[in-house]
């Protein structure tokens, strides 16, 4: 790969998902845009890079989605976790007293370590959570992780990434290299394949929205839809989190309704 | 800046181990076994041990449990980095204190991820 290249490749992913490709992750960029160029039949990264520069929308975001796949973890952040455990799931339990229930919905959980650790942080608040209907539903566009998700089997390098020892132990079976999530934990997400672009939200009156990994691969105007989606989706105080908006103004979060809980959790990405 | 104590009886582990450290603005130092390590934290107590399980002379758990009787023995942060990788071995650790358990192999990113949840980053 020339510099010019290498260049032109790191910046379009910066620009459109705020993650830093440095020098020495140039490897990354050959590993995984490679199979793109060879699928479309474009002559190498040299090929690819023209075939961008024309420009080609759909070809930049398959290459920003390529470069910033498998960026998910469990408890990705931490603070997140951190706020829904000590200020959304309180000020919830007290609005929904009468209800008794809560829903929660995981956007682009990819292969379930999101929804898994809102399962986790919930089982280890079932004392408070008593006699509660509580459901997840966790949703991505791409069959081949939810396959994996529903599995909730993890690769020793994979329960490394943000699961704290004490809940490895607590939550999932060895077997094998491999970790397995325990049954009753895997049964409280409700996996479903869904085009956040194109349909509906998979419900309503949800009370938390997990939407962290995916309006970074989005333009202005796919934002606008995807925040419109969710906001029609959620119940009138319910709490949305978003990861880093990338190239977002973020003042029309939703041009048809408000919502009062927005968590904005921007943090520096990097591979 | 905050201090580790590497324990291992692998010269190539000390040293992947200190470049990964250093980045993360660690101040490193080494020892080889359980024992020189002992010596080392009743001299000065490190923020953070990173410790190998099996070492000649004294093993990692027996370090442990030696650190944790020590005066002042149970400010630092235990995190184990092992071969070892079975839930009898795990759960000792934590019942002796350790406060987080890396298994081996492990990268840069495993021991960012497991620092930052301690609480030594960022």
């Amino acid at each position: 790969m020339t510099p010019t290249e290498l260049e032109f490749l790191s910046d379009l992913v910066r620009r459109r998902s705020g993650i830093v490709i440095t020098r020495d992750k140039e490897y990354l960029l050959e590993n995984r845009l490679s199979p793109i160029a060879t699928q479309r039949k474009l002559a190498g990264l040299a090929g690819l890079v023209t075939a961008l520069r024309r420009p080609d929308e759909a070809l930049a975001r398959e290459v920003v989605e390529a470069m910033t796949t498998n960026e998910t973890l469990f408890f990705r952040d931490g603070r997140p976790f951190e706020m829904l455990r000590t200020e959304v799931l309180p000020m919830l339990l007290k609005e929904r007293a009468a209800s008794r229930g809560l829903r929660i919905w995981s956007a682009a959980c990819s292969t379930g370590q999101e929804p898994y650790s809102i399962a986790m942080l919930l089982r280890e608040e079932a004392v408070r959570l008593a006699g509660w209907r509580v459901s997840i539903v966790a949703t991505d566009i791409t069959r081949s992780v939810l396959t994996k998700a529903r599995a909730g089997v993890y690769s020793q390098f994979e329960v490394q990434r943000g699961l704290p020892i004490t809940l490895l132990v607590k939550y999932f079976k060895q077997v094998g290299t491999q970790w397995e999530l325990d049954p009753a934990l895997r049964a409280m997400v409700e996996f479903r394949e869904h085009n956040i672009i194109q349909e509906a939200a998979p419900g309503a009156g949800f009370d938390i929205v997990f939407c962290r990994n995916l309006l970074i691969y989005f333009d202005q105007d796919q934002k606008r839809r995807v925040l419109n989606n969710l906001a029609a989706s959620m119940a009138e105080d319910a709490v949305l989190f978003l990861g880093a908006l990338g190239a977002y103004s973020a003042s029309p979060i939703a041009s048809n309704r408000s919502l009062k809980n927005v968590a904005s959790i921007a943090v520096p990405a990097g591979l | 800046m905050k201090s580790c104590l590497v324990v291992d009886d692998s010269r190539v582990v000390r040293m992947v181990a200190r470049r990964v450290l250093q980045d993360l603005a660690f101040d490193v130092y080494e020892a080889t076994n359980g024992q020189e390590a002992l010596i080392s934290c009743l001299s000065r107590m490190p923020d953070v041990v990173l410790l190998d399980w099996n070492m000649p002379v004294m093993n990692g758990i027996d370090f442990l449990r030696a650190l944790r009787s020590l005066p002042g023995g149970d400010e630092p942060v235990v995190v184990f980095c092992t071969t070892e990788s079975d839930v009898a071995h795990i759960q000792q650790a934590i019942d002796l204190g350790a406060n987080e358990y890396i298994m081996k192999p492990f990268d840069s990113e495993i021991i960012e991820l497991k620092f930052t949840q301690v609480g030594l980053l960022g």
